[in-house]
Parts: structure tokens; sequence; C-alpha cells
């Protein structure tokens, strides 16, 4: 059953993600920002497995997605590689620096984890601006080339949309997969009680840095996506504030959830693009969006809207769900 | 060689003073409820800010520090009775979150309020250099240390001494207990988050004529203090105070004299080693996991 239920949600939403560029294709919201949704529902799904599903906590995911992207744009613009080795390379830098930092760092807990990861990320933002020889410094690197998939150059707004649309649905699959594997249940064991799951045999520590790893090497891979579809980049859009932003995406759709975090990111994107109209009231009207989810929806804006429609579902039809399974 | 280092302890203690007074506030909210607030340098923007705005409007100087310093101590009431209050029994996350977009709602009420220009605060007593040896320092230096100090002995005699600090210290311990025993820990609450945003305040306007302010600058503010609040060890107030200090002079004598672009690098670089080589803090005591 839950198999089966799974791939339902899932090939709605490959459905919804094909249909859109055909209903809408000149459409702002969906070839522009639709791309930028993708990278950040990579980013959210990925985190995802980590907080979400491990119980862990990141305030500092934005390095990852920056080492990625300065990689690619490092090793394309000065070096002249082309964007695939660049990317791959990129790939193992943060697969080498994850690993490294995840055991000593992931035996922190709860706040301590929190500030260890938060000053990671800051660390690694403050060397993107101060070593201007590599990265251009504030003013970012530009030039970066396109991408180019056997002879099909990635050159329209439209195109990009299908690379993306392709590897975010990948990643989805990906975490759906993983949830619900054996590794899966070892990170969700891990979430409940540490110590309960290493009882059972759950070797804690492993399981933590592996999923440590994964979730920052998707995070690198998106990285050079995006490095690659802006064509520039700068220490910005790495920043503290965008950690902050991802976690939040994985928060507002509601913890533990993929779907849940492709939501979050779909909504967190759109907001901003919507708020503009408010002008200088944006700032004020997120803070307050964000504040009132979580006070009244702590379980996420997703799983609350599903938890609240099914509950109904229940209440109009008790005799239906009572014979359910 | 030696006056250099001089200086920049000078200037180390001062910046640490302003981050022993947010790491301070850190660990009062955190002894009583267990909330990591992330609007803790909103406060420091707000107490500026207001008095800024206070003088502007033709306020005496003094009149305008105390006005400011009771608007932040009321945002920081409102900020427990309608953000942290409702949200009773959240996971950590989740009030992570809750006070992340409460950070974020007061630098967008200030933007709105206060425009995006950088403002200063008159310095209190004149800009005359004194000497120290063969370093100089502002007056302002000294308000800054002197207040510092005096306002972290109060708080240390007030949870010595006090009713009331013995009360709040109480609901960490246990909330349940502490209520059975006639404790009103709502209002507990409501007085460490009032204390917190009124040291937040006193630190912000204290700093505000060396440092300058504007809408955004709590950010940065509140994550040296939530910093030397875990440098110290969460929990201990006299540990976030030590941790906030330290955390001042190695920021100064890391950008003296190795590279002031790195500095912030350097600060979160020790405060990283020290969580791996002692993952309780510098102060902190070894806690036990509850299975």
């Amino acid at each position: 059953m839950s198999a089966l239920h799974r791939l339902h949600g899932f090939l709605a939403l490959v459905v919804a993600v094909a249909l859109l560029p055909v209903l809408f294709p000149d459409n702002y919201f969906v070839t522009v920002v639709g791309v930028t949704i993708g990278f950040n529902v990579m980013l959210a799904v990925a985190l995802n497995l980590f907080i979400g599903f491990a119980g862990q906590i990141s305030l500092g995911h934005a390095a990852f997605f920056g080492m990625g992207a300065y990689a690619s744009a490092i090793l394309t613009t000065r070096y002249g590689w082309s964007p695939w080795p660049a990317m791959g390379v990129g790939l193992v830098i943060v697969y080498v620096v994850a690993l490294l930092i995840s055991r000593p760092i992931l035996k922190l807990k709860g706040h301590y984890l929190a500030m260890a990861t938060l000053g990671f990320g800051i660390i690694v933002n403050i060397i993107m601006v101060e070593a201007v020889d590599w990265t251009g410094g504030p003013d970012g690197m530009s030039g970066i080339p396109g991408l180019e998939l056997f002879g099909w150059a990635v050159d329209s707004d439209l195109r990009w949309y299908a690379v993306m649309a392709v590897v975010m649905l990948a990643t989805v699959l990906l975490s759906l997969n993983i949830i619900d594997s054996r590794a899966g249940r070892a990170l969700r064991a891990v979430h409940g009680s540490e110590v309960a799951a290493q009882t059972l045999g759950v070797d804690t520590a492993r399981v933590k840095s592996q999923v440590f790893v994964l979730s920052a090497c998707l995070a690198s891979l998106a990285g050079s996506l995006f490095a690659h579809q802006q064509n520039f980049i700068s220490p910005v859009s790495f920043n503290f504030f965008f950690s902050i932003e991802v976690v939040t995406m994985v928060v507002l759709g509601g913890l533990a959830s993929t779907y849940g975090a492709v939501f979050g990111a779909i909504v967190l994107t759109l907001l901003p693009q919507v708020l503009v109209v408010f002008e200088d009231y944006e700032v004020l009207i997120l803070g307050t969006i964000l504040m009132s989810i979580m006070i009244f929806l702590p379980q996420g804006l997703f799983v609350g809207l599903v938890r609240g429609s099914t509950g109904l579902l229940r209440r109009l039809r008790p005799a239906a769900v009572a014979t359910g399974d | 060689m030696l006056d250099q280092i001089l200086q920049f302890l000078i200037t180390g203690v001062t910046v640490g003073s302003t981050y022993a007074l947010v790491g301070l506030g850190f660990a009062i909210i955190y002894n009583a409820s267990g909330v990591v607030n992330f609007a803790q340098g909103e406060f420091v923007m707000i107490g500026a800010m207001s008095a800024v705005w206070l003088l502007a409007v033709g306020m005496p100087f003094p009149l305008a520090l105390l006005g400011a310093v009771a608007i932040t101590t009321c945002v920081g009431l409102a900020l427990n009775k309608f953000a942290i209050e409702p949200a009773r029994g959240a996971t950590v996350i989740t009030t992570i979150i809750i006070t992340i977009g409460a950070a974020i709602f007061l630098r967008g009420a200030a933007l709105l309020l206060w425009g995006k220009d950088i403002f200063a605060l008159p310095h209190f007593s004149g800009e005359e250099t004194l000497y120290f040896g063969s370093a100089t320092l502002l007056p302002q230096n000294l308000w800054v240390m002197g207040v510092t100090a005096v306002l972290v002995i109060a708080v240390r005699w007030f949870f010595d001494r006090t009713l009331t600090g013995k009360a709040i210290l109480a609901c960490a311990c246990n909330k349940d207990a502490a209520r059975l025993m006639g404790i009103n820990v709502g209002l507990m609450l409501l007085v460490s988050y009032g204390m917190s945003a009124f040291l937040g305040a006193v630190a912000g306007i204290l700093v505000a004529p060396i440092a300058f302010t504007s809408y955004d600058a709590g950010i940065m503010l509140g994550l040296k203090g939530f910093s030397a609040a875990i440098l110290g060890g969460m929990g201990s107030s006299m540990g976030a105070v030590a941790g906030g200090l330290l955390l001042g002079i190695l920021e100064s004598l890391g950008a003296g004299l190795i590279s002031s672009g790195y500095k912030d690098a350097m600060a979160f670089t020790v405060v990283l080693l020290v969580l791996i080589m002692r993952p309780s803090g510098l102060f902190g005591r070894k806690a036990a996991d509850r299975v």
C-alpha cells in the first residue's frame, strides 16, 4: 500500500511538472521562476533528509551549494575545463569536506549542532568574499559557460526548465526511495532515539555522517547547475540567509515529508515574487507569515493541510474510512 | 608591538562587552525557557535605532536613552506574549524558526519606520582621546566597559540574591515542580524576555556612538552573541559573559595581527574548535542525556 501510495504522489508531481510548460510556455512564473524553484526543491529535499528524517539540524547548507557553484565557476572560467568534469570535481571536493567535518560536528546535538553548522557556513562564505584571486571577491564571477548535453545546448529558459525538471524529479525519487529503504529506516530510528537505534545495532554515527554527506553532495550538484544556469555567481547567493531560507522551506512544508519539502520550496520561492508588489512591506509580511505558520501549524503547512483535509474527509465519510485499511 | 597589542585589547574588550551583553541575554532566555532566541540581535538594533529616533524628534539625551530601553523591553515582552507563548511545547527547530521569523519581522518593521540609512548616536561624554600608556581610547569605550560590568554584576546579584531570580532558576530546573511551589512560570518567562531585551537595548545604545547602527545591524551581533553563549556553555550566564569578552578580544587581535577581512571567520573557527574539543562549551557542565 505504501509503495503504491508513494508513487501516486510522485506521478502527480511528474504530470504537473510536465504539463506546466505546455500549458503556459511563455509564462514568467513557469519558465523563469520555475527553474529557481527547481534548484530550491533540490536543496530542500536534500536538507530534509538530514533535518526532517535524521532529526539533525544544519544552518549552513548554503555553503555546500556555494562550493559546488564556485568549483564549477573557477574550473570553467579560470582553467578552461568543460562543465561536466568541473561539476564532478566540485562533487568530489564537497564529498571530502563534508565527510571530514561530519564526524566531529555530528557528535554535537541541538543548539550546539546549529551553532557548528552555522559557523561552518559563515566561514565558507567569508572565504568566498575574501579569497579575491580565486573567487573574484564580493563582485563575484561572471562569464560562466552554459551547459551542453550531447550537442544539445541548454540555452533557453524552457530548456533549463526541462533540465531542472529532470534533475529535481530524480532528487525527489531518490529521497522517496531512501526513506523506504533499510538506510531510511535506520535514519528514522536515529530521529526517534539515538540510543535506542544503537542498541538495535544501528551504527548511528555512520548513518548520520552518510546522510549529511549525501545531502551536501546533492546541494553541490544544485550549485554547479546554478552557476551554469545563471552564468554569474557572487557570495550573496550562498550566505547565512540562504541557509536559513532552505531550512525554512523544509520546516514550512513539514519536517520528514519529501513532498512537504517540495511544497515549502515552491511556496518560499513564489512568495517574494508575489510580495514584490508590497515593496517596503515585503520583509515585514515574510516575517509575519513565517512566524504565524510555525505558531499555528508547527507540523508544517503541507503536512498540516494534508492532515486537515484527511481529517475532514474522515468526518464526512466515517464509514468509508472505518472499512478501509 | 606590545603597545599595539594593548590597543587591540582595548578594542577587543569594548566589542566583547557588547557580545557579552547579547550573550547574557541569550543565556537568560535559554535558562528560563530552553529557547534560543534568534531575535536577540534585533533587540540591540531596536535599542540603538529608537534612541536615534527619539533624539531626532527632540527628546533630551538621557530621556531618549531611557525611552529607547523602555521601547525595546516592551518589544521583548511582546515577543514572548505573541510569538513564544502561543507556541509552547514546540520542538527546538520550530522555535528556532519562530524566532528567526520574529527577527525578520522586526527588521522589516525597522526598515519601514527608519529606512535604510546608517545612523550614529552622539558620544555620551565627549570625544576627547584618553591615553592609557601609549594606547588610546575614547570615553565611550569606558562607558561600554563600565556599564557592562555594572549590568553583569547586577544580573549575577539578581539570580543569586533575589526571590524572583531564584524563581526563574527554579523554572529552568523543572517547570512543573516550580509551578507546584507556587511560582508563576508564565510571569517568570515574561520577566526573562524583558530582561534579555533590556540588556540587548543597553548594548546597542552603548556601542552605537562607536559602531553606528542601521536596520540590519542586529544580525551579526545576534550571531556573535549566540557564539558567546555557546562558547561559554549554553545556560551558564557568566560563561556567556566570558565567552563574549574572549570572542571580542580574539576578533580584535585577529583583525589587527592577521587580516581584518577574515576576523569573523577566525572567531567562528575558534567557536568550532571549542565545540569539537569540548562539546558543552568552555564553562558548561556536561549534560547527561535522558533516554
